[in-house]
């Protein structure tokens, strides 16, 4: 049995009693790795040197007692929009094909301060642009629970590399619902915290107002480890909050009596999927049991989310993208005639499709004449919806619903309408509208055996309450393991070179 | 209150948005863009049919103000690490094409 | 001609005395290599966030105060989008929507008398690095050191009507900034930047012509002739039945005329929007108040006090508290010595003579106050001659020479010992008969001569003093001897 299926918590655990050393962990989670890869393109970048230099240096500093945390010495994987110090940092893009970071990331710093081992960067839509990471330049990831069907974006790599069991956890980004909507459609646990929760130094921007990082894992309790020590006040960052209440491992606790749980009926409402439908209610069921109060309620303005999220995500990622320019850092086109034709030339091809689409959006509603009417009115809309999430949580401690409206739909066909993509965001879109916390967690699998994923969404700072609600779910049942994650043999026939270069130069369409 | 005509997009409008983000598009990705671009336009006209009079356009969520650095020099010869990405550089700094620009002789 | 007025306005920017950037902890220090003072967030690497210093909000604001403006309880940050490689994240974070202050003014004076020109807003922005052009022929290099340096922008209303009117604004803003220490506003350095916003409409007329801007002005003498002759072009257009285009115009001093530069690429459209990343800037009332409370004392307030302090006439006041730093040498230089009008003296006279000689900004001198205080007590001890002490306070110009130790190095001090002057005067006296003669007839210029005559053989070096004084009493013996 390999090490990579237990849990973050009692893999830590095992290390730090000396049952297993650091190096054996890694060791496991690397042929993982080399297994599936050729299966799953989770991993942009493996770096095997350097995951076992860190475990030398991670299982001295554990026998010396300078590490005691419950990560130290156990692997896991980065999404490649986090910049990590002389390791290739991609964004899921050509332009940044070759880019490696002069310095790391401040909550990748957090991990590597608890002793965690990075084993590389995962996969991802380009930018962060996407909801099913079939965008990113480096080939689309595949779900483990099926090869033909999407992991969801744009954290699609880390999802399926934790479902697959390639590492322990992994940190993904969550702009629309990046974190939560593949964690649904790959059956594991995420969380994007309260904005302004964990430091944004050094994730490449997509749109500032929205991202925040956050944990993906088997279980709320290895998210819930792995937030709180992710969670920390950044001088670095502006929007960085202090926060007093970043303890979420003491929110552990089997018990939600007296709990007030509302759920939308506009989540309910035509469009999403019957057998979803009936996952989520049969899951909000037990929690009923449990002791909790569930009621339906009205939360107004569901419908306008993804409009308003959409132009001022656009808009932020538009102007964050400007950077990107062959000047100073990436990839430069080859041939051009001055500095205007260079800058073209270099972004035209250096940017995939979905992102320039966004680009040019979000150019637009900002431009000369437009303002007003797109942009502006899209903020008065977000001060609206949170003000109708804020009176819903005068009423209710938590409020639940689907991940997503669907399971993961089948590779190849959610590109072509793109308007179809992004209602996928329906329930995802307003939490970061309104800078709210949520979690994603496996409530079972529908007759295709797609995983089923249902959201909890928490008030201001409200982690506590949804990581609470959510344990005692999942106390409620077993973790569904991927079938594909206990294989002894890749599917595919051909199998990949895993070396720290790993660049795959595959054109996305 | 915003015109549909708005969200049929022109030439004119497409090539103008390129200039604005540097983007150049052949012949064929014009047509899709175009037509993404009304497709997109005409699903966030729905924000339309919500009456924000009256409302605060919100930018932040929270209320936090005054975030400050102290006047302390912090960093020091930051010159390899600007450089090391740099897809050309000389003299310790990037190198970049000229601009093409026409110039015109005034009075 | 004449039957025409010019209205100008001017945008001025002015890069803060902070140490560091205004966005992150690098260095603003000027001079060094390419590069060298950079970091992820002045670089607009990805991943980097600007965190505001606190100490250009402070000098912004007590600008503001100055020039007599609102300042604004809540502004904020907005993007200002447009591509250009000395601008590295291709966006430049500025202040458009709620600039810091508003609706100030300064006073000028002109010979036409008092003039107020109105300040429509000062808002801060973030400085862009530097391209270099003329180092290859197919490219142009880039350099981050100056990307981020804290930049205040200054918005006059079209208030002003002639060259005289601009220059006397711009030194007066300069003067101000500079006595608040908020920046040394040296417009060669570039610390302070002008661009001028020209119209020209009918006398008479209330609406404003089509203005153009223009660029690349480097010096008050720039300015002047570039305000000349965008007035001219633009009377000549009309006179001619044009129109006058809005434009950018770039001066160019050398040719003594402007180019447009009109480039298809550049929409200029700048699509502002809020800055996600940086959050408001709250000036409360006991902020506000502790700043004015350190704001230094001003040139008017300086002026008066000069007076009645130190006893300084009008005219000196004036002009010693023209520059924040000759203010400064005055002050420590007459706390030194306590001859506050012998320094005032020295200031106005040798010191303004030997920079008009070099082309230099009072800001540009490199002498202390001590040496200073040095060379008044040297001229008045009467240890070295007038034109001894000119020709040392010269070394204390060019190099900060300390005085006493370079009239000991070079032997320059006055000969004083009565019996070597005497023996010297003998010989001359002996040597020039005929002068003798000529004092003696009641010519008494002639003195003049013999004195001139000691001081070359003794190379300049005697006390003239004495010299006149044995002079005379050798030469009423010599003519007691001659009757």
């Amino acid at each position: 049995m390999s090490l990579t299926s237990l849990t973050a918590a009692a893999l830590g655990k095992k290390i730090r009693a000396g049952e297993i050393s650091v190096k054996e962990a890694v060791e496991d989670a690397l042929i993982e790795i080399r297994k599936k890869e050729s299966d799953l393109n989770s991993f942009v970048t493996v770096d095997e040197e350097g995951a076992y230099r860190q475990a030398q240096e991670i299982q001295k500093k554990i026998e010396a007692g300078e590490l005691n945390s419950v990560l130290a010495g156990v692997p896991a994987a980065v999404k490649d929009n986090l910049c990590t110090k002389g390791l290739l940092t991609t964004c899921g893009s050509k332009m940044l094909s070759d880019f490696v970071p002069v310095y790391t990331a401040h909550a990748v710093c957090r991990l590597q301060e608890a002793g965690a081992v990075i084993l590389g960067k995962t996969n991802m839509d380009e930018f962060a642009m996407g909801s099913t990471t079939e965008t990113s330049y480096y080939g689309p990831v595949k779900n483990p629970w099926n090869l033909s069907h999407v992991p969801g974006g744009s954290s699609g790599g880390s999802c399926a590399a934790v479902a697959a069991e390639e590492c322990a956890y992994a940190l993904g980004s969550d702009t629309g619902g990046s974190i939560r909507q593949p964690s649904a459609f790959c059956g594991v646990t995420g969380i994007k915290p309260t904005y302004g929760t964990v430091s944004r130094y050094g994730l490449i921007a997509y749109a500032s107002s929205f991202d925040q990082i956050g944990p993906i894992a088997k279980t709320v309790e290895d998210c819930a480890a792995v937030l709180e020590v992710l969670a920390s006040y950044d001088a670095k960052d502006s929007t960085s909050l202090r926060r007093g209440d970043t303890d979420f491992t003491n929110a552990l606790i089997d018990d939600v009596a007296g709990m007030k749980i509302g759920i939308p009926r506009e989540y309910l409402e035509k469009g999403l999927d019957a057998e979803v439908r009936q996952a989520v209610l049969k899951a909000a069921d037990v929690l009923k049991d449990k002791g909790a109060i569930v009621e339906e309620f009205d939360l107004s303005l569901a419908e306008y989310a993804v409009p308003a999220y959409y132009v001022v995500a656009c808009a932020e990622a538009g102007s964050n993208l400007e950077r990107f320019d062959g000047v100073k850092y990436g990839w430069r086109a080859g041939q051009y005639k001055g500095l205007h034709q260079m800058y073209k030339k270099t972004r035209s091809q250096g940017f995939g499709q979905e992102v320039k689409r966004r680009i040019m959006l979000g150019s637009f509603v900002l431009s000369s004449g437009y303002y007003e009417a797109y942009y502006l009115k899209a903020l008065r809309t977000k001060a609206l919806i949170k003000n109708a999430f804020d009176q819903a949580f005068a009423r209710f401690d938590i409020i639940l619903g689907p991940t997503a409206p669907t399971t993961a739909p089948r590779i190849g066909e959610s590109l072509t309408d793109p308007i179809k993509m992004y209602l996928g965001d329906i329930y995802t879109a307003a939490v970061n509208l309104a800078g709210l916390p949520g979690i994603s967690i496996p409530v079972g699998t529908d007759s295709k055996g797609l995983p089923i994923g249902m959201q909890l969404i928490g008030g201001c700072f409200g982690e506590k309450k949804i990581i609470r609600a959510a344990y005692a779910f999942e106390k409620t049942r077993t973790y569904e393991r991927c079938p594909y994650a206990g294989r002894h043999k890749a599917a595919a026939c051909t199998k990949k070179d895993l070396s720290s270069e790993n660049v795959r130069g595959q054109e996305n369409e | 209150m915003t015109d549909k005509i708005s969200n049929k997009i022109s030439d004119e409008t497409l090539e103008y948005v390129g200039i604005l983000a540097k983007l150049e598009l052949t012949c064929d990705e014009k047509a899709a863009a175009k037509k993404d671009m009304e497709n997109m336009l005409a699903y966030i006209d729905k924000l339309n049919e919500l009456d924000t009079s009256g409302v605060e356009p919100m930018s932040h969520v929270f209320q936090t103000v005054n975030v400050f650095r102290e006047d302390i020099v912090t960093n020091g010869d930051g010159h390899i690490d600007t450089l090391a990405n740099a897809p050309a550089c000389t003299e310790q700094s990037f190198a970049v094409p000229k601009t093409v620009v026409q110039e015109e002789t005034a009075v | 001609m004449n039957e025409y007025e010019t209205v100008i306005g001017l945008e001025v920017h002015v890069e803060l005395a902070t140490k560091t950037k205004i966005f992150c902890g690098c260095p603003t220090a000027f001079g060094a290599r390419p590069n060298v003072h950079t970091c992820p967030v002045c670089t607009g690497m990805p991943g980097a966030l600007p965190v505001l210093n606190k100490k250009a909000v402070e000098y912004a604001a007590a600008v503001g105060i100055a020039a007599g403006c609102e300042i604004t309880e809540y502004s904020k940050f907005d993007r200002k989008n447009y591509f250009y490689p000395d601008n590295p994240q291709n966006y430049q974070i500025s202040q458009l929507y709620m600039p810091l202050c508003r609706n100030g003014s300064i006073k000028i004076e002109t010979e036409e008398g008092e003039k107020t020109v109105g300040i429509h807003e000062i808002h801060m922005e973030e400085d862009a690095g530097k391209l270099i052009h003329d180092l290859y022929d197919d490219v142009s290099l880039v350099d981050y050191n100056r990307s981020g340096v804290p930049l205040i922008e200054i918005v006059s209303e079209p208030d002003m009507r002639s060259a005289k009117e601009v220059t006397a604004y711009l030194d007066k803003l300069r003067t101000i900034i500079q006595y608040l220490g908020a920046s040394d506003c040296k417009l060669q350095e570039g610390s302070m930047r002008a661009d001028v916003n020209l119209s020209v409409r009918r006398k008479g007329t209330a609406q404003l012509g089509t203005r153009t801007e223009m660029k690349n002005l480097n010096s008050f003498k720039a300015i002047t002739r570039a305000i000349e002759n965008e007035a001219k072009r633009q009377i000549g257009l009309l006179e001619s039945g044009g129109t006058v285009v809005q434009e950018t115009r770039r001066w160019d001093d050398a040719k003594g005329c402007s180019y447009v530069m009109r480039s298809k690429e550049d929409a200029q459209d700048y699509r502002y929007f809020p800055e996600p990343d940086l959050v408001p800037v709250v000036m409360s009332r006991e902020w506000l108040e502790q700043i004015r409370e350190r704001q230094p004392e001003l040139r008017d307030e300086k002026r008066k006090r000069y007076k009645e302090q130190y006893g300084l006439p009008d005219y000196d006041a004036d002009i010693i508290t023209g520059s924040k730093k000759l203010a400064d040498l005055f002050e420590a230089a007459a706390d030194l010595c306590k001859k506050p009008k012998k320094v005032s003296n020295w200031l106005m006279g040798e010191t303004m003579r030997l920079l008009k000689e070099s082309g230099k900004e009072p800001e540009e001198i490199i002498f202390t106050p001590e040496n200073l205080a040095k060379i008044v007590d040297l001229a008045d001890s009467g240890e070295v001659t007038n034109t001894v002490a000119k020709e040392v306070f010269a070394e204390v110009f060019d190099h900060n020479a300390d005085p006493v130790r370079y009239v000991q190095d070079k032997g320059l001090k006055s000969v004083n010992d009565e019996d070597r002057l005497r023996s010297v005067i003998a010989q001359v006296i002996a040597g020039h008969p005929k002068s003798v003669e000529d004092f003696h007839n009641g010519r008494h210029k002639a003195v003049g001569f013999l004195v001139g005559q000691t001081m070359k053989a003794m190379e300049g070096k005697a006390n003239p003093v004495m010299v006149n004084q044995i002079l005379k009493e050798m030469l009423s013996h010599s003519c007691s001897a001659h009757k």
